[in-house]
């Protein structure tokens, strides 16, 4: 049981040497070659995207970059992408589907970047396109939130047929910086916004968004990296056999009803 | 107020279209009789601005209409049979106040929510409708706009009927925490079944699309459409300016800047736009009622 609060672990997925996407592809892949760009304007280093062999079984790769230093967050603009990112990430999951290799996505990120090239490249038009595009992906995805889920910008990698949180990893419509300075007029409180935001990986079990929670030992990630890799690892490997025995029309209709029933309403 | 405001739309419908408005001068006049354009800053009379359906004459911009004056200029008159009518939204999250501020919402607009959605003919094509209402939390997207335009997706896609959404709003509705957030997948899946059951999906992008909805059906019309002036994008104006330490130029996110960027296919103005979308229906084979 995670007994620290949404806050606490707020803070603690902030930590600098919160274990990375980097940190976990060589303690779960046997193999891995990166493959860049999406083919229309660039390559976005915030969305690493590549093959690679778990067990024995070839996957597709793509996660958020968080940096573990200055240079590597200038290089992936702290894991938050432009539109060319997820376009790379559509690109590779349209390769996936072509070869039949499952998709695996890590996610991490704060959200998509907001700004004026992003605007002017489409960000809307790209996040919206894998939305329906993953919706109706005719092969597997799995998907782990490592840290930060945030919002549009993490939804983008998080349509799937399975996702599991690390322990101490948040998803979150708003940032709770933005919910408080929204609230209260004060982003100072974003510590009470964590809280009433219902964020955790517990409560994405609750209402029904996410299916398993990956344990992060002695309480976070860092204190054992190779054991975090292990569960991931171990998570991936099990949740790939099990899709691997379902039909693909019965997988994608399992994948459309997953969505369709989130939503709380009554009707007079 | 609500009624007048009916007349006026309809007046407007008859053919008063091109009714001259005159400029104000009187420093004097109560500010609630008055129009300010967001975009311009030229002041008119509410009245006027009324009667040329909200639409700026001093620079084009089309204004924001309520769900019911969007109906009421874009279907054939008595035509409209909604869906859903009487859906509201939980508060999933316990999130503070959520309910109250709905109540009093509900009250003041006379809306469920922030969408209307329903059955229509436009010039006598039937087609699956739905129009957003910023009155209402700036028709943000919670449960109740995810379920409504997914289940009129789905009729759609089942009765093989095309579908126009009428978008606007500020994103995915933060009071309904990950649950908002999740609306827009289910509402890109709708779009998906959609396009495999071959319907033609438009979306008119007006003032102001942005955040989550953007982010997802807004986006993915099989042709976008947007209204003059109209502010659409993802990230908000402020944020950005905040990031980038600067001033943003008045036409950054417009519609006119989004066609030029390559992400509307047309402009449409309010008093055509009846006619372009029955058109375009009728270009992929939609046929009236009577003719089927
Ligand atoms: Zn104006």
């Amino acid at each position: 049981m995670n007994e620290l609060s949404a806050w606490e672990r707020q803070l603690l997925i902030r930590e600098k040497d919160r274990p990375t996407v980097n940190d976990y592809i060589p303690l779960i892949f046997d193999e891995f070659y990166e493959l860049h760009g999406d083919r229309l304007y660039g390559d976005d280093a915030a969305i690493l995207g590549g093959i690679a062999r778990l067990d024995d079984i070839p996957v597709t790769v793509i996660a958020e970059v968080k940096g573990r230093d200055l240079n590597e967050n200038k290089k992936t603009n702290f894991a938050m992408p432009h539109p060319e990112g997820y376009r790379k990430a559509l690109r590779l999951a349209k390769q996936a589907e072509k070869f039949h290799r499952p998709v695996i996505c890590f996610i991490d990120t704060p959200g998509a970047f907001c700004g004026i090239e992003a605007e002017e490249r489409g960000q809307g038009e790209a996040i919206a396109k894998n939305l329906m595009e993953f919706m109706r992906l005719r092969t597997g995805i799995v998907s782990v939130v490592l840290g930060e889920g945030g919002s549009g910008g993490a939804l983008a990698l998080g349509v799937c047929d399975r996702l599991a949180m690390l322990s101490n990893a948040l998803y979150s419509v708003i940032s709770p910086r933005g919910c408080a300075s929204i609230l209260w007029k004060n982003a100072e409180r974003e510590h009470e916004a964590c809280d009433i935001l219902q964020i955790t990986a517990e409560d994405m079990i609750r209402l029904g968004v996410a299916e398993e929670i990956i344990d992060e030992p002695n309480g976070s990630a860092k204190h054992d990296v190779y054991k975090t890799g292990e569960n991931i690892k171990e998570f991936l490997v099990k949740t790939l056999r099990e899709i691997f025995k379902k039909d693909i029309d019965i997988l994608l209709e399992e994948r459309y009803t997953k969505f369709r029933k989130i939503g709380e309403f009554s009707e007079g | 107020m609500l009624e007048d405001l009916f007349k006026n739309v309809t007046k407007r419908f008859n053919g008063n279209e091109n009714q001259e408005t005159k400029p104000v001068n009187n420093n004097k006049i109560p500010d609630d009789l008055l129009f300010k354009c967001p975009r311009c800053r030229n002041v008119i009379f509410k009245e006027d601005y009324m009667a040329v359906n909200k639409v700026c004459p001093a620079c084009n911009y089309h204004g924001r209409l309520t769900a019911q004056e969007r109906i009421s200029i874009t279907v054939d008159k008595g035509s409209f049979r909604p869906f859903d009518p009487d859906m509201v939204s939980k508060n999933p999250i316990n999130f503070p106040d959520y309910e109250q501020k709905q109540k009093a919402l509900r009250e003041s607009t006379g809306l469920k929510d922030a969408i209307v959605t329903g059955e229509a003919l436009i010039r006598g094509i039937p087609v699956v409708i739905g129009v957003m209402d910023t009155r209402y939390m700036m028709a943000s997207m919670g449960s109740v706009v995810g379920e409504k335009i997914t289940r009129a997706i789905e009729r759609a896609a089942e009765n093989k009927m095309p579908v126009i959404l009428f978008t606007a709003s500020g994103g995915a509705r933060m009071q309904e925490g990950i649950i908002s957030l999740m609306q827009m997948a289910k509402t890109s899946g709708a779009v998906a079944k959609l396009g495999e059951a071959g319907q033609l999906y438009i979306t008119v992008l007006t003032d102001p699309t942005t955040g989550g909805v953007t982010a997802s059906f807004a986006s993915l019309g099989d042709i976008v459409i947007a209204e003059p002036k109209a502010l659409v994008g993802f990230a908000g104006r402020r944020v950005i300016e905040g990031t980038i330490k600067q001033r943003l130029p008045d036409d950054f996110q417009l519609a006119e800047f989004l066609i030029e960027k390559g992400f509307v296919d047309m402009i449409v103005e309010r008093k055509k736009m009846r006619s372009v979308l029955s058109h375009i229906m009728k270009l992929h084979g939609y046929k009236k009622r009577e003719d089927r």
